[in-house]
């Protein structure tokens, strides 16, 4: 099987699927580029190329280049997709939501349940998260407790090229709004990926490395650098498991509760503001349903309470890092 | 255009359909019978009914936090409406909803919102679905002269016009976004203006005239329907209540209020059509006491419907979760 970077699964599975289902539109700012310009059309394909090439073979009808214009952008969708499309609307940064928020909280994730179910709306907003660009305060957050708290919006957050493309071809296929989350760090991370197309069912988290001794519940893009932070501890003796949710809402509070159950101690790595985060309410539902398990008290490793700062060294320190994670860890094992 | 007696009887019979639901509105809110907030039609029928008279099914409107109208006028159930408006089982909504969030998809009838400017990006949408399935169909975004002023609406119309899709911009301007007067917060005083700026045609018409409004409908219809992109209309009209039931409008002088009431489009219409010889007023008192009987009957049934299932309160948040 080939390697493929995160960037080519989530291509390959809007390719594939595209092929598969006329209903699907792709719209957004320079999601092919080149609009009204002196040059080629389609050249950009989205502004960290993931949807390169897809104007070349669908055309302006279904790779749509809009104005910068998010609340239209992604109230277009909403309405396309109330009325029988399958619209994949890009913000590209997702710190871009406050000027389209409304549109998606009010009105895309409530159209079923307001009109006593009778309206479906399968669409996919994609979106960029993360720090570790230097890009500072307003293009690297990560936003998804915002989204994740919303009822009516399935948010996804793949950490590696494989769970990207079965998890696009999941919210493709699926009738509910869907936030997928995509870590600009992990663009140029590459795994095997099977070619033909496969689904992976929202709300079933995998656990990443298997271990007796802690848990480390991660998202997104924190997942590999857990993975990394268990390679170093595993040299001291500490084995632990590493579990990616793959999705926050829905959340598989199952396999969280099986793992701690099973290691009795928990620590969460989530590139988030503390307060309100993943960490925060995986944490309650860990104490509430999984109390008896615990041998320590969960710790959390998050981002400050602060916004993304701009210079590298304290930018590297706003962010989830090796020496956090792994200092929250040994604590948690040493507490008797 | 030269409308039919038939289609004259059904502008009408939607009109006063409006009129006597929101009366009853009005009437079953005092009492007490409707939770909540209720923002009535009253006075402006001519508008919502002129608009969708010649739009089927098939077409789409998304309308305002003052959509009853909007509803009667696209031929949703007026017994499911008032089920839904009082919080009953049965309605359009399963009373999930609410008088803000009435929506019938099987009526092109794409939700009241009770967010101002909510709409217009959601219809700017279902144009886009209109213009990619090759439909033929339109889709009317319904706006008020306060959501003249929301930058969606402002963004649903370039993108309209950039995209080049069958979208309608239809803004009620009935003078008041709430209680602060359009004369004080549309900056350059024309909603047009503002429309026509964005590259596509707009005209005012009218709105207490329902023949106005629906040749102008007409124009905005034929312009899309032939592919040339989104088209808007400035109505005017009067609004005969408050913001919503039971404001006291102290911000309106009494003799505001009455001009308001002068305007009204229903007798207008009687007039036209009798003095024209289109219709005889026996047939106009026959139509109005048939709507009485079934907006009785609505208000009734309403009252005595059971709430919802308690069971359906996490019910219909997604497809599958």
């Amino acid at each position: 099987m080939a390697k493929k970077s995160y960037r080519t699964a989530i291509n390959d599975a809007l390719r594939s699927e595209m092929r598969r289902n006329p209903d699907i539109i792709i719209l957004g700012e320079d999601v092919a580029g080149g609009q009204g310009a002196t040059g080629d059309v389609g050249v950009v394909g989205s502004v960290f190329g993931v949807l390169g090439g897809l104007y070349k073979e669908f055309g302006p009808t279904r790779v749509i280049d809009t104005p910068i214009s998010e609340s239209a952008i992604v109230g277009a969708a909403a309405g396309a997709a109330l009325t029988g499309l399958r619209p994949v609307a890009e913000i590209m940064f997702v710190d871009f939501v406050g000027v389209c928020f409304d549109q998606i909280y009010n009105q895309a994730a409530k159209f079923r349940y307001m009109f006593g179910g009778k309206a479906k709306t399968p669409m996919i907003i994609r979106a960029t998260i993360g720090a570790g660009f230097r890009a500072g305060a307003q293009h690297s957050q990560s936003m998804h407790p915002l989204f994740t708290m919303v009822p009516g919006l399935k948010v996804v957050m793949p950490s590696n090229a494989y769970d990207a493309k079965g998890l696009m071809i999941e919210a493709l296929r699926g009738d509910d709004p869907v936030i997928y989350l995509e870590a600009k760090t992990l663009y140029d991370t590459e795994v095997e990926v099977p070619d033909e197309a496969y689904r992976i069912p929202f709300g079933e988290g995998r656990v990443a490395r298997e271990g007796k001794d802690i848990t480390l519940v991660a998202f997104g893009p924190m997942v590999p650098r857990a993975l990394a932070v268990a390679e170093t501890l595993a040299k001291d003796g500490i084995n632990a498991e590493v579990v990616d949710p793959r999705t926050t809402s829905p959340l598989d509070e199952d396999t969280i509760l099986e793992s701690v159950e099973k290691t009795g101690r928990l620590v969460l790595v989530d590139e988030s503001p503390p307060r309100c985060s993943l960490a925060a309410d995986v944490a309650a539902i860990v104490a509430d349903r999984g109390f008896k398990s615990l041998k320590a008290p969960i710790k959390s490793v998050t981002c400050p309470h602060t916004p993304v700062p701009f210079a590298p060294v304290l930018e590297d320190e706003y962010m989830p890092n090796p020496r956090r994670i792994e200092a929250a860890v040994r604590a948690v094992m040493k507490f008797d | 255009m030269q409308l039919s007696r038939d289609e004259l009887k059904r502008a009408y019979q939607r009109m006063f359909t409006i009129r006597a639901f929101e009366e009853r509105v009005e009437k079953e809110f005092a009492a007490g019978n409707i939770p909540g907030f209720a923002h009535v039609y009253l006075g402006q029928e001519a508008s919502g009914v002129g608009v969708c008279h010649d739009l089927t099914d098939e077409d789409l409107i998304g309308s305002t936090h003052r959509g009853h109208g909007h509803c009667i006028a696209k031929g949703c159930d007026v017994k499911g409406m008032m089920l839904e408006i009082m919080g009953k089982a049965g309605g359009l909504c399963g009373g999930k909803g609410g008088s803000m969030h009435i929506a019938d998809l099987s009526k092109g009838m794409l939700g009241a919102n009770a967010i101002v400017g909510g709409a217009p990006p959601i219809a700017v949408g279902a144009a886009l679905t209109q213009k990619y399935k090759k439909t033929g169909r339109v889709s009317v975004a319904f706006s008020g002269d306060g959501a003249s002023n929301q930058g969606t609406v402002f963004e649903a119309m370039n993108m309209a016009v950039v995209l080049k899709v069958p979208a309608i911009f239809v803004f009620e301007n009935n003078g008041y976004g709430e209680h602060t007067a359009a004369s004080y917060s549309v900056g350059g005083g024309s909603i047009a203006d503002r429309a026509r700026s964005f590259g596509m045609p707009a005209e005012v018409a009218d709105g207490v005239d329902f023949f106005a409004v629906h040749e102008a409908m007409g124009r905005a219809l034929e312009h899309c329907r032939a592919g040339n992109g989104p088209y808007a209309l400035e109505i005017r009209c009067y609004r005969f209540l408050g913001h919503f039931v039971g404001d006291p409008q102290a911000y309106r002088t009494a003799d505001e209020l009455k001009e308001a009431r002068a305007n009204d489009p229903l007798p207008l219409f009687r007039k036209k059509v009798t003095e024209a010889k289109l219709l005889e007023a026996s047939e106009l008192d026959a139509i109005e006491k048939a709507i009485l009987t079934e907006v009785e009957d609505a208000a009734q049934t309403a009252i005595a419907a059971p709430p919802p299932d308690l069971k359906s309160l996490e019910k219909d948040v997604y497809a599958r979760y």
